[in-house]
This record gives structure tokens, sequence and C-alpha cells, in this order.
């Protein structure tokens, strides 16, 4: 029995896999989420160091790839930025992942009653990242001399006093690739400023050793990050509902692997 | 819900569908999808190009009356650059575009060069260069930061010697760089098991997708 189940189809492992993670979808299930401290730190962070009114710069350096492990933490991070009175400067450098958050950053500034261009400001995309990241450091303008939509900066309320990293309290990524390390490395180690990141499962092990050496103040890793921080602001969503699916499917994956490594060895006893 | 709102949805949950075909095997319906989603890539990014870059940045610059004209003489250094990246099209004068390669790489490389030593290379240095024993008020405490430190250093020690090959690993270089690898493996480890949730976090999103925005099964 053990012997046939090693050699199942594969497609019969992609339905397994489709129902398991299906199921406590449709079911609503939801399961118990211990907060870690890599993603408290930045919570605390935003919730009681950071002065109401501070400046949060807002990287999106994801696409539709990647939309369901970062939107989740992206909303969750930008409903508890507003949710202290913080202003938002939205930017990012993937080009296709701007439209994408840009959807979510607009329902929640409207649910929050923002204003735009006082209380947050969309500066669009723009190429050459490491160059972009460099020239902010010196004058924002040179590299945005207007905002997505073209309206110059300079009228732009929140923008007047906002000239580069100087005016820019806290710098927060959502990564799907090694846009964080630039972002430490050229920003971080040069112009001092503090940071954390949002990244995919697969990102998240490049970084912590930067989490390590204390080069950022936190990280919010993958799907159960973005559930850790729906649950510290009390807001469970997506990250929250998607944890029991998520357990399911790898305890679906680690049987298995047991099963296949079991029939492996059998098989090859007959064989000897 | 907005007609042009639920014909997007229907449009994305059948290439979503196409796109999951492929599990049961390569179809017409599967390329159809992907072929899609990279033409519509591609087009994006020519207007992306176009309306955050070529045109605010250069364009509407150079025919600007009030933008200075050094700073469009200025313009002028990049734009010829990007002009002999194009000749690479021309085999006779392929050649020029060797010299906005040569600056981009010689630039590249110069940032790099710095923004690792000072990013990357030194703060880890640093953050490995702490006392291997520990002493708080909790003894406990003590004992196990202690462990970690001392465990740190191990694993730091051994990976390197791994990775050292001016020697034959014999004797107790060998012994070392075998552990050493298992600190590799572990961090191989983690990296997969991590890589898994992603994948298994990009199919809920498809599916609740699927449950929620199309079907309307969940709230």
């Amino acid at each position: 029995m053990i012997e046939f189940l090693g050699k199942i189809d594969r497609r019969v492992i992609y339905l397994v896999i489709g129902v398991v993670v299906a199921l406590p979808l449709i079911t609503r299930s939801k399961m118990p989420i211990r907060v870690s401290e890599e993603v408290t730190k930045p919570f605390v962070y935003i919730d009681s160091i950071l002065p109401p009114g501070s400046v949060i710069l807002i990287s999106i350096d994801y696409d539709a790839a990647s939309e369901p492990e970062l939107t989740p933490m992206f909303r969750a991070v930008l409903t508890h930025a507003f949710m202290r009175g913080h202003k938002v400067i939205y930017m990012g450098h993937w080009a296709l992942g701007l439209p994408l958050a840009q959807k979510d950053l607009e329902e929640i500034a409207h649910k929050m009653g923002k204003t735009y261009g006082v209380d947050y400001v969309n500066l669009g995309y723009r190429p050459g990242f490491v160059t972009v990241m460099l020239a902010m450091g010196k004058e924002l303008r040179d590299i945005y001399s207007s905002d997505y939509q073209g309206i110059p900066i300079d009228s732009i309320p929140m923008m007047r006093n906002i000239h580069n990293y100087d005016q820019i309290d806290l710098i927060v990524g959502f990564e799907a690739g090694s846009t964080g390390e630039f972002w430490i490395q050229y920003v971080g180690a040069r112009f001092n400023k503090k940071m954390f990141f949002g990244t995919t499962g697969v990102v998240a092990p490049d970084l912590y050793p930067y989490y390590a050496s204390g080069q950022i103040i936190g990280l919010i890793g993958g799907l159960k990050g973005a559930a850790e921080y729906e649950t510290v602001i009390n807001l469970p969503a997506r990250g929250v509902f998607g944890m029991p699916a998520q357990s399911f499917a790898h305890v679906a994956i680690l049987i298995f692997i047991i099963i296949g490594n079991i029939s492996y060895i059998l098989r090859k006893r007959k064989e000897r | 819900m907005s007609l042009i709102n639920i014909i997007g949805t229907w449009l994305a949950a059948g290439l979503t569908i196409a796109i999951f075909s492929f599990l049961y095997k390569d179809n017409p319906l599967y390329k159809f999808a992907e072929h899609i989603y990279v033409g519509a890539s591609a087009a994006f990014w020519v207007v992306i190009f176009w309306y955050s870059d070529v045109n605010p940045m250069l364009i509407e610059r150079l025919f600007d009356p009030k933008f200075p004209i050094v700073e469009k003489l200025i313009l002028a250094i990049p734009t010829t650059f990007g002009i002999m990246m194009l000749c690479r099209w021309f085999p006779k004068i392929a050649w020029l575009s060797r010299w906005p390669i040569a600056f981009t790489v010689g630039m590249a490389a110069g940032l790099a060069l710095t923004a690792t030593v000072q990013g990357y290379i030194v703060p880890q240095i640093r953050a490995t260069l702490f006392p291997a024993i520990v002493i708080t008020k909790d003894p406990l405490l003590s004992l196990w930061r202690s462990f970690m430190h001392i465990f740190v250093i191990f694993g730091v020690f051994t990976t390197i010697l791994y990775f050292y090959f001016s020697r034959e690993h014999t004797g107790l270089l060998k012994v070392g760089s075998r552990i050493g690898i298992i600190f590799i493996m572990v961090g191989f480890g983690a990296s997969f098991g991590y890589t898994i949730m992603a994948r298994i976090s990009l199919l809920i999103g498809r599916i609740y997708f699927l449950l929620h925005s199309w079907l309307g099964m969940i709230d």
C-alpha cells in the first residue's frame, strides 16, 4: 500500500493541496498566532516610538506574482500608520506593483478619512532604483519633480518641507526581490535611516542577517508575518484567515514527504 | 460592483483557471494565458517607461523654455549614451554601444563597492564580534546567551573552514569543514522551508480570489 502511495500521480497531490487550502478558507477556520519579536519591533516603532505626524516612506518593490503574500502586510502596516496619524509617502521600484498596491492605498485612505496631499502622497515610479535611492538622499525633487499624476511636488502641502531622508522618519519596504538589500546598503548605511521590511517567504532568509546585526529594526516574513502584524494591531484579515490553510498545506506536504521516503526505502530494500 | 469590475473579475478568474490547467497538462488555454501575461507586461513596461522616465525627465525638460540651458546640455549626455546603446541593432556601428555599457558597469561597480563594504561586510563582521561569555544577573539567562553566542561563533568559524580551499580537507580541517556544511545545509533548509511557505501563500491568494471576489463564497 505504502509503495503504491509512493508512486501516486502528481496531479492527485496537486488536488489534495488545492482542497486542503480551500477548505479552511471556506470554513473560515482560525488558529492562534504567536507574534514574533521581529514583527513586534516594527509595530512598537510605529505605535509608540514615532510621534504622530511622522513621515513614513513606503516602497512597493513587488508585483502581481507576490501580491498574495505582500498585500496583506502592506494593508496592515498602512492601516496602522494611518491609525497613529502618520503621513505616508508612497513610491516603489517595481513598476508593475505600484498600480496594484495603489488600489489598497486609496481604499484604506478613503476608509480612514485621509486626504491626498495632506496625509499621503503617491510619488509613483522612476526607473533605476539605486540612482533613485541615492538621489533622494540629496534632493527628492531631482527625481520626483511631480507625483504620479504629474502634479508638481511643491504644490502638494505635505511635501513642501520634505526634501530628502532627513525629513523622513522611517522607511518601510515591501520586497519580493533584492531591492530590500539595496535599501539597507545604499540608504540605511549611508544615510543612517531606520527601516524595516515586509518580505515574501523566499526573501526573508536573505534579510535575517541584517535584522540580527541591527541594520533593520524588524522583518515581516511571508504570510505568517502578515498574520502576526494583523494580530498585533487587532485587525484580522487575509493574513490571519490564510494561516490555517497554510498550516494544513504544510502538514499535507510533510505527510507526502514521509510517504515518499518510506516508499523509496521499501522499494530499495525489495530491489536488494 | 460596476460592470467593468465584474468583467475584470471574470477575466482574472478565467486566466487564473487557465494557468492552473497546466497542473493537469500543458494545453492551448495555458499557453494563451501565458502569452497574454507576457504581452501585457511588456506593453505596460513601455508605457510606464515613457510616462515616468523618458517624457517627464527628458522630453518635457528639453522643450521647457524655463529649464536652465546648462541642465539641458547635461541632459544631452545620457541622451547620447541612450542612443549609442541602441546602436547594438546595427552590426556596423554596434561597437558604439560599448561606451554606455562601460559607463554603466563602471558606475554600478563603484557604487556597489562602497555600499557592500559600508552596508554589508563591515556591519556583518561587527555583528559577529561579540563576547563568547555573557554575564547577567540571571544565571540561567547568562548560560543561555553564552551558549547562543558560542554556537554562532562556532557556526561562523566552521562555515568559513568549509570555504578554505588552500589546503586539502583532511584531519581537523576535514572535521571542521564537515560541521560547517551542516550549518550551511541548515541555512538552505530554512530558505527552502520559507520558499514552500511562499508558494503555498500564493496558492492561498489565488484560491481566496476565486472564492471571495469571483464566486462570493466567503466574506
